[in-house]
């Protein structure tokens, strides 16, 4: 199939961008999104034209490098799926497709489709984990962990950081991803020394690294590739609550 | 064979202690010198990766109160490829009461490597498995439980033990998050400093010890000379000199690569693990390949046609007589279910017949339909509806209408730097842990046992023996300006320069698949003398073409993509010249590397003991036309004794 991308380009972080339009002949539909892309990298390099710069890695949709708005939606049109996950046949033969990079104040771009992720690191860093120095564990059959708690802590757990939520939210928010980890590591018994501390901390990151405040839209759940449900953030709202109660 | 290497000196200490088995890592920790823990703080210590192997063991020594720097290439420490991994990790806990122990789990895994790994290391990782999952459950690790709240274990890769602890197919991701948020914390206390996106390009050795890396920041393209008392490499495998491999896209040998170019030797290059399920090639524009999980195999049915002119035809119009189920017809006691690399290398054959089906012939069918019949749909779906899933999201066929279609792709690498005991490299102070070293696994992996041996390493292992080590420090500050620090970094410009200058007109890309259809040729599931020599031909006119033709574009000042894979595949040149060599001198077959030569007359491996039952560590080749030089450490069975296999 014959199609043409409008990629955004951008040199630098200081320079403007700009969206360019490119024609990719004779894909397969069995390509990936992301091999469409290679197939017109190696075009352009040979053109002696600089190749499109993308993050990616794993290429199946574990990894959460891929980072795409394609045709204005966060991963593209496919329902629970990364962008490396995406394949040609999904599109038509003529189609004109919109490639832009995740757009949020805390997610700077670096050039071209890549951005700097680094915030959602700091927010981890302020709280989210259970502190555990290795050699200090206590055997793992210790502290049974009921199999439906289990089974949420790890559907919360499946966030891959990719940052969708983000891209797609009005408000710029984290709030999904935060939720995510928040409602991974408070659902099981280890967890609940620090519960109160790290929903404060980490909530304290999120707005200390400039994401907007969560206002409800549901954006993020829709584009979440790992289908991350809204109601984790309720449940990250009542902790929040039940911590400052407790502090204050 | 004179042609291609030379022999030198013998390796005679291993570091390992003598004495009873059972003992010797006790012995081991007990004699290991300590660090006054005021005294920690004073000792740097750089750890490049951030898998399994390098995030567990930067937040332990971080704990323990040393400075660490960790360095990884993708954006977040959190993406390496460990998050990859599916099935799950191997302990010996016993759980299930089923017969388990920490000997079985050792003597399995000595088995499974065929004879050619060095047991006190087996031994010890098998002991400091029951440790890992106490680890990773007081982290939070979300493994899945049984409804009484216990942890949940299924068997995996032939064994008869249920030992493998998992979390639903994302094993790798959990235990991976664990480290990481163990890592995060240190970050923010300040006792890890993260530096994500920066690739180490060259070791500093500095009077005969490691001391230093030098890195490229890879959004502004600044080159800095890093110091430390002493370095950890953790820097993953090098399946990726295949270009199709189920590895993630970075995955690459240069950190191992430049060590070894600065003496570290690199040990049983040639031992590689081809994986019998995986979704097969679509086209040219393939970038990668991806694993589909093992147990399929429990159920699905493997065949291709009986005659080659059936194959363009669809399955469902090929009658049953016309179909061969060559496992079933070869293995008629294990059927589907044969090793690894027996199942591999049997769909190699079939393809290589003409037989194979789907785009250019490389693949076999994996059926379902009878199970479907014998279980009913739901039930197929209950067990594999993931995979299922994963499948036509990749090829667009619904598995449940028409049979799948596999084909064995590169997936793991034994290979790598030679580690004594205490996992140092035969450079002072250079440790390496993970994937990255060649330790534990001999000729072959058994499955769930790399995310085993990551965390073995980076939690328990080298803490203690990178201890014993720094015990002799602080060692003397090294400035910028120290002739060897000037001299490694001035090689990492140089380098760059050349391959910006170049200016062919040729991609790096091209380059790199046309290396990964020689290795995939002559040295993948089957190796001969012949095509191995072959090979070696073809790597050295294709290297020398690289350095003529290859266009990188952009400067090195900025993000520059193409600059990262050139120097990467640069390296993977020489990588595989080195694999062929190592191939061509095991004249035997063993675990994942089969010799056409040596096989029995049904053709099964066939090793060769009396020989070849050593480590080959190879030492870099210097000068232009100077050849690699071969050191053995013989390996010594006091416990397991070798046998042969047998699945017929
Ligand atoms: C698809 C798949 C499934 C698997 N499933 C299983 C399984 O179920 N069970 C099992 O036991 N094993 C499994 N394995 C194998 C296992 O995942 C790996 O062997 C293991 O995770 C390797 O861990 P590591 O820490 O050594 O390296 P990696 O996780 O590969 O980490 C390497 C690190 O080094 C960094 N790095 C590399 N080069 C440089 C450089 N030059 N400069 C700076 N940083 C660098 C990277 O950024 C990364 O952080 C699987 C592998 C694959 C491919
Ligand atoms: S919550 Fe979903 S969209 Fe957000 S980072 Fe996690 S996986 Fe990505
Ligand atoms: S590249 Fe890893 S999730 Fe897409």
């Amino acid at each position: 199939m014959d199609i043409k991308v409008r990629v955004w380009r951008q040199t630098d972080p200081d320079t403007a961008g700009k969206m360019v339009t490119y024609g990719v002949k004779d894909i397969s539909p069995d390509a990936s999104f992301l091999e469409m892309l290679d197939v017109l990298n190696e075009s352009l390099i040979l053109d002696g034209d600089d190749p499109i710069a993308f993050d990616h890695d794993c290429r199946e949709g574990i990894c959460g490098a891929c980072s795409m708005v394609i045709d204005g939606v966060a991963h593209g049109p496919e329902k629970a799926t990364t962008t490396c996950q995406l394949h040609m046949r999904h599109f038509k033969d003529g189609d004109v497709i919109d490639v832009e990079p995740w757009r949020a104040a805390a997610f700077p771009v670096i050039k071209d489709l890549v951005v700097d992720r680094s915030a959602f690191d700091d927010i981890i860093a302020a709280g989210g984990y259970i502190t555990a120095p290795t050699g200090a564990a206590p055997e793992a059959h210790a502290t049974p962990v009921p199999k439906v708690d289990a089974d949420l802590a790890f559907e919360a757990a499946t966030c891959i950081g990719c940052g969708a939520c983000v891209a797609a939210c009005p408000n710029g928010s984290a709030m999904l991803f935060t939720a995510a980890k928040v409602a991974h590591l408070g659902l099981m018994p280890q967890g609940q020394p620090e519960r109160d501390t790290r929903v404060i901390d980490m909530l304290q990151a999120q707005d200390d690294a400039g994401f907007g405040g969560c206002t409800n839209m549901g954006e993020c759940t829709q584009v979440c590739p790992k289908g991350i449900p809204l109601t984790l953030i309720g449940r990250l709202n009542a902790d929040y609550r039940q911590a400052v109660r407790k502090k204050f | 064979m004179g042609d291609f290497w030379n022999d030198g000196d013998p390796i005679v200490d291993t570091a390992a202690p003598e004495g009873p088995i059972e003992t010797r890592w006790e012995r081991r920790k007990f004699n290991a010198k300590l660090v006054n823990p005021a005294n920690r703080r004073k000792l740097t210590v750089i750890v490049v990766g951030t898998g399994l192997a390098g995030g567990s063991a930067a937040a332990t020594l971080a704990e323990a109160g040393y400075h660490v720097k960790s360095y990884c290439y993708q954006d977040s420490p959190r993406r390496a490829h460990s998050i990859a991994a599916q099935g799950g990790i191997n302990a010996a806990k016993n759980y299930r009461n089923d017969g388990d122990s920490i000997y079985r789990l050792f003597y399995d895994t000595v088995k499974g490597g065929d004879f050619r790994a060095r047991e006190s290391n087996v031994y010890r990782l098998a002991t400091v498995s029951v440790n890992i999952i106490d680890q990773c459950v007081a982290q939070g690790v979300p493994f899945a439980r049984e409804y009484g709240g216990l942890l949940d274990n299924r068997s995996f890769g032939g064994t008869q033990v249920s030992r493998t602890f998992y979390a639903r197919g994302q094993t790798g991701q959990q235990l991976l998050l664990g480290a990481y948020q163990a890592m995060e914390r240190q970050i923010g206390l300040g006792n890890i400093e993260m530096n994500a996106r920066h690739e180490m390009l060259e070791l500093i050795i500095v009077e005969g010890k490691a001391r230093g890396i030098v890195v490229r920041d890879m959004v502004t393209g600044e080159i800095t000379t890093e110091m430390a008392d002493a370095v950890v490499l953790a820097s993953g495998g090098y399946g990726n000199v295949f270009f199709l491999s189920t590895n993630a896209k970075g995955c690459n040998v240069t950190a191992s690569w430049r060590a070894h170019r600065k003496g570290a030797l690199f040990a049983n290059p040639c031992y590689t693990q081809i994986h019998p399920t995986c979704i097969p090639e679509s086209g040219t524009h393939q970038s990668k390949l991806t694993l589909m999980s093992e147990s399929l195999r429990n159920d699905g049915r493997v065949w291709v046609p009986k005659r080659a002119e059936d194959c363009q035809k669809p399955a469902a119009e090929i009658a049953e007589e016309d179909r061969d189920y060559y496992l079933e017809r070869i293995y008629p006691s294990f059927g589907n279910l044969v090793p690894r690399d027996i199942a591999s290398r049997a769909a190699k054959n079939v393809c290589d017949e003409g037989r194979g089906v789907g785009p250019g012939g490389l693949g076999v069918y994996l059926d379902f339909a009878d199970a479907i019949k014998r279980l009913g749909q739901k039930a197929v779906e209950a067990k594999y509806g993931n995979l299922f899933e994963m499948y036509q999201r990749i090829t667009g066929e619904d598995p449940y209408q028409v049979p799948m279609r596999i084909y064995p792709a590169v997936h793991y690498t034994m290979g790598g730097l030679w580690v004594d005991y205490d996992l140092q490299s035969t450079v002072p102070g250079l440790f390496v842990v993970g994937e990255a070293n060649f330790s534990d696994h001999g000729a072959n992996r058994l499955g769930a046992s790399a995310l085993m041996q990551g965390l073995g390493d980076g939690y328990f292992v080298l803490p203690t023996t990178l201890g014993n080590y720094l015990a002799n420090g602080p060692f003397e500050k090294i400035s910028e300006d120290h002739a060897s620090v000037k001299e490694a970094r001035e090689q990492v410009e140089g380098r760059i320069k050349r391959l910006l200058e170049i200016d062919g007109d040729r991609t790096v890309d091209s380059f790199h698949r046309e290396l990964g259809h020689i290795m995939w040729e002559y040295c993948g599931m089957e190796r001969t003398e012949e095509g191995l020599t072959k090979a070696i031909g073809l790597i050295r006119s294709l290297h020398e073409e690289f350095w003529q033709r290859v266009k990188v574009p952009g400067t090195g000042e900025q993000l520059n993509q193409n600059l990262e894979k050139a120097g990467r595949v640069a390296d993977f040149f020489e990588l595989a010249e080195l694999m062929c060599i190592d191939a061509l001198h095991r004249r035997e077959s063993c675990g994942g590397h089969f010799r056409g030569e040596s096989q029995t007359p049904d053709g099964e491996a066939l090793r060769h003991d009396d020989e070849f039952s050593y480590v080959a560590a190879w030492e870099y080749a210097t000068g232009e036309s100077a050849k690699p030089t071969l050191h053995k450490e013989q390996l010594e069975f006091e416990y397991v004794h070798p046998s042969t296999r047998s699945y017929k």
